[in-house]
């Protein structure tokens, strides 16, 4: 088959869903941006291009809060729960020798539950009146139940770092059983001990995983309105949930649009940062 | 040998050329493969022998040229309307089938009543000594068993032309020989045309009745075996098939059926004038070829044939029915090959020991 | 190696605590669920079954539970065909922009779920379309598409291409040659996008929360649940029942990746298909 016949097949192949995604990812996602260009009046679209939405995004002392420590938050969240998740990883590639599918499953099989109850059972736990304090409280550990622990930022970073655990531990466990062992052996052979060896060869040799791990938390973690309303309380409010608002009681499509725009620009931003840091960090962590 | 069959041609290759955008991999084959032979493609990897294959079976179209199957034009047929078959080099048997709805598969399309169908699958099976084997799981089945399978799936569809893709490269030596001599018994009693692609120039040999010996997308020669071994037109050819030594020759002039050279150790002799391929002038000789046993070494009690010169033993290697020595003649650097047959009685030559090699000018090759 | 051996205590206790991290919220759920209280807290009253009861006769729900099968199913086969063309195409055939095409298929494995969902949200207001389950569905197949895709490019990519020729050079068609061999093999793949699509819009909530209209799925009816303190046993019980759906489906899909495997004599080992 030559390449111009091979090449219409594929295309002609792969259109259907091509087109979906056309139709339902491309076009909505343009809408939203001209519709942050828009401004809603109640029910009036008004379709004169303006830059007043962004303006009222990054000047709004409101938005500019929500926005930074929705960043805050993410990052936070992202780095505790990498990081915490790393040593797992690392537990069930190098020192697991039978049935690592089985932890593996172990480690998933919670996650396939409603992430909204999930959420909600955080809240259940950390509350004033929840499961944790009540146990402290009934095992004799503490007189009084913590206050520290809903409705502000640690309830949300703890809720997160659970609810994306098997999303970060997976694609780091992915990368360190690419790792060849014999470039451990080699390195132990060459005097390196077990320290030295792992900066030196583990993990700049994980850094993709860490990396795709990193991604994989913190670009939901932006968009994400529920954990933040059920466990965060005033304080841990993140941007999504003003976009939701946007988007429903406000009713200010237009608004909501620049909102999500601008989160998405930002997080964009960031991941770029860090995929090249990342593989700077690799380069030079390996010399 | 056969009888003499009536050669018509099955398949006719008219200026065949293939190209991959810049990549010439098929450069203008032409060639007549004729009913009922046991035809093989042989060259190294990349030669274009498998893409020709592929074109013959159907999955690929010459970019131009020609392929003509039982007098008809193969342009634009595609392969379930060829009457070829092929075994593929994975054998490609479909694992979730049973041996006996491997084989039968493609005979389905036929709707033969069940006893029929039934029958023509178990005597297909019995040629390729898989009887009974119809109900078993074909993933269960070992290499060599698959490749059978393969082969009895593409017999059953009686073609007219059978395509083998490198079928025995998977085996081991062992069974890859038996597996050798099967194959051209299978050929000989069902009839039916076989053309093989393989790398291993011994494999050709034993199997077929001709050659097309192929480097960098064309044919280089297409010959007998024999006719291939014991005169290959250039000296590509004569190193791919077995071994050659070759020396230094300048032609000194014709006498009559004779033709004087000079050659590089062996000093001046004749050598018939038949010698001399079709095309070639005596003048265009550069150098010569002789193959390992076409030398002798003076072992006790051998005889010699009228030409012998000096020579020292550089290193032997033992065989168990052959030892090969590197030879060195006065005038070379390079040490030649001769082979010798351990016989009773013969010892082996060490290294180092001088003695004389014969050889008889009737065996020597000539190249440009 | 008793260095060696410490290190491996320490770490190994990390995993262990890490892992009681995990299991923790999950645990409450059959807990909770029979204990004879309205109270999420301890201590544990006692065990009743009325909370389990009392979803039997919440008609509420059964039209939740109904809608979300009805999502659920559609979403499961949408997406595994249109994901199937896509992994066949993207195994199979090289043709220009192909990378720029499976990023775009692929792009709402990095998009947050509101992202999408407000999009599709702007664009069916512009169209004056109402929402409904469709629109849920429309939703919830841009999302497990790139799922379906990753099952499906393995099954594709470990079916031998000679295979398919073998069966056109014995004189079959080509859709001949998909119904007797193409899709037998990729069947267990078929079967895993299925599941593993069906778990996921089962589950799904931004997304249906955005997009629903007057019937709303189950994870939306649990939301509207989650202010009434006095619904939250029943919120447990029917929790409990869906983790253990959702695990049955998970054992029943590897179940079917590894039988498959075997069939096919091929080394089912963990990562193959899901990662």
């Amino acid at each position: 088959m030559n390449s111009a016949s091979e090449g219409r097949k594929g295309l002609l192949l792969i259109s259907p869903t091509f087109a979906y995604a056309i139709l339902l990812l491309a076009a909505p996602l343009i809408l939203v941006i001209m519709f942050s260009f828009w401004t809603q009046d109640y029910l009036d679209l008004d379709t004169t291009p303006t830059l007043a939405n962004y303006k009222e995004a990054w000047t709004d002392p409101l938005y500019r809060e929500l926005m930074f420590r929705s960043l805050r938050i993410s990052i936070m969240v992202t780095l505790v729960t990498v990081i915490t998740a790393f040593p797992v990883a690392y537990y069930v590639s190098f020192r697991v020798t039978e049935r690592k599918a089985l932890w593996l499953f172990l480690i998933t099989a919670p996650f396939w539950t409603s992430y909204l109850l999930r959420v909600f059972l955080w809240k259940v736990i950390l509350g004033y009146n929840g499961v944790f304090n009540s146990a402290l409280l009934w095992a004799g550990i503490i007189d009084e139940p913590l206050q520290f622990i809903l409705y502000n930022i640690n309830a949300v970073v703890i809720t997160l770092a659970h609810a994306w655990a098997p999303f970060a531990i997976l694609p780091i466990f992915v990368a360190l059983e690419k790792i060849d062992r014999s470039l451990l052996e080699a390195a132990e052979d060459l005097g390196d001990g077990p320290v030295r060896r792992f900066f030196r060869v583990t993990l700049p040799l994980a850094i993709p995983g860490v990396m795709a791990a990193t991604l994989i938390v913190l670009i939901p973690t932006v968009g994400d309105f529920i954990t933040p309303k059920l466990v965060g309380g005033t304080e841990g409010l993140m941007i999504s949930n003003m976009i939701q608002v946007q988007f429903g009681k406000a009713n200010n499509a237009p608004l909501g649009a620049a909102l999500a725009v601008s989160s998405m620009f930002i997080v964009g931003g960031l991941s770029l940062l860090i995929f090249l840091g990342s593989r700077r960090v690799g380069r030079v962590a390996g010399e | 040998m056969t009888a003499a069959k009536a050669e018509k041609s099955i398949i006719t290759l008219d200026n065949v050329t293939r190209s991959f955008g810049s990549v010439q991999a098929l450069r203008g084959v032409s060639a007549e493969i004729r009913e009922g032979e046991f035809f093989s493609l042989l060259g190294p990897s990349g030669c274009g022998k498998t893409t020709l294959l592929r074109m013959i079976a159907g999955f690929d179209e010459p970019t131009t040229g020609r392929i003509t199957l039982d007098g008809k034009p193969m342009a634009g047929i595609a392969a379930n309307h060829r009457p070829t078959n092929m075994v593929f080099q994975s054998y490609a048997i479909f694992p979730h089938l049973s041996v006996a709805d491997n084989v039968g598969y493609g005979l389905k399309k036929k709707r033969l009543p069940k006893a029929d169908y039934d029958r023509e699958v178990e005597e297909a099976l019995k040629m390729v000594s898989l009887g009974g084997y119809g109900p078993r799981a074909a993933h269960t089945l070992s290499g060599g068993q698959r490749q059978r399978v393969a082969l009895a799936r593409a017999l059953i569809m009686r073609p007219k032309v059978i395509l083998l893709d490198e079928p025995l490269s998977a085996l081991d030596k062992k069974l890859r020989e038996q597996m050798q001599v099967e194959l051209r018994r299978l050929q000989r009693s069902v009839g039916i045309t076989f053309i093989l692609v393989t790398h291993d120039q011994e494999e050709a040999l034993i199997m077929s009745d001709r050659i097309a010996v192929m480097f960098d997308g064309q044919i280089a020669q297409l010959d007998s075996p024999e006719a291939l071994y014991r005169k290959p037109h250039t000296q590509r050819v004569a190193s791919f098939i077995g071994v050659m030594n070759f020396l230094e020759a300048k032609s000194l002039g014709e006498k009559g059926d004779k033709i004087s050279l000079d050659i590089q150790a062996l000093g001046k002799l004749d050598i018939p004038a038949s010698a001399l391929p079709a095309g070639m002038t005596a003048s265009e000789i550069t150098r010569v070829g002789v193959r390992p046993e076409m030398m002798s070494i003076a072992l006790e009690g051998a005889k010699g044939t009228g030409h012998e010169i000096d020579a020292e033993i550089a290193e032997s290697e033992y065989y168990g029915d052959m030892t090969y020595y590197q030879v060195k003649l006065p005038g070379k650097d390079e040490p030649v090959t001769i082979s010798m047959r351990n016989t009773a009685g013969r010892a082996v030559l060490e290294p180092g020991s001088k003695t004389r090699v014969s050889f008889s000018p009737e065996s020597i090759v000539v190249f440009r | 190696m008793a260095k060696g051996s410490k290190k491996l205590d320490w770490l190994r206790g990390y995993a262990s605590i890490y892992m009681v991290f995990l299991y923790a919220p999950v645990i409450l759920l059959p807990i909770f669920a029979f204990n004879d209280s309205t109270v999420i807290a301890f201590p544990l009253v006692g065990f009743t079954t009325e909370w389990f009861a009392s979803l039997k006769s919440n008609s509420a729900l059964h039209d939740a539970l109904g809608n979300s099968m009805i999502v659920a199913v559609s979403t499961a086969i949408i997406s595994t065909v249109l994901g199937a063309f896509a992994a066949r195409a993207g195994v199979r055939y090289r043709f220009p922009a192909k990378r720029g095409i499976m990023g775009l298929i692929l792009l709402p494995l990095v998009l947050p779920e509101i992202i999408i969902a407000v999009s599709l949200l702007v664009l069916l207001m512009r169209l004056g379309m109402s929402l409904s389950l469709w629109t849920v569905i429309v939703g919830h197949v841009l999302v497990c598409v790139p799922f379906s895709i990753a099952v499906l490019n393995s099954a594709f990519a470990g079916l031998d291409q000679s295979l398919e020729e073998a069966s056109f050079d014995l004189g079959e068609t080509s859709w001949g040659t998909f119904k007797r061999v193409t899709f037998p093999l990729i069947l267990p793949g078929v079967i895993s996008s299925l599941l593993i699509t069906f778990t996921i819009s089962l589950d799904e909530f931004i997304i249906a929360f955005f997009l629903t209209g007057t019937d709303v799925t189950l994870p939306v009816y649990i939301w509207s649940q989650l202010r009434f303190p006095a619904k939250l046993p029943g919120v447990m019980a029917l929790g409990t029942l869906l983790l253990l759906l959702s695990i049955t489906l998970l054992i029943l899909a590897e179940f079917f990746r590894r039988r498959s495997a075997q069939r096919r004599g091929l080394d089912a080992s963990t990562t193959e298909g899901l990662i």
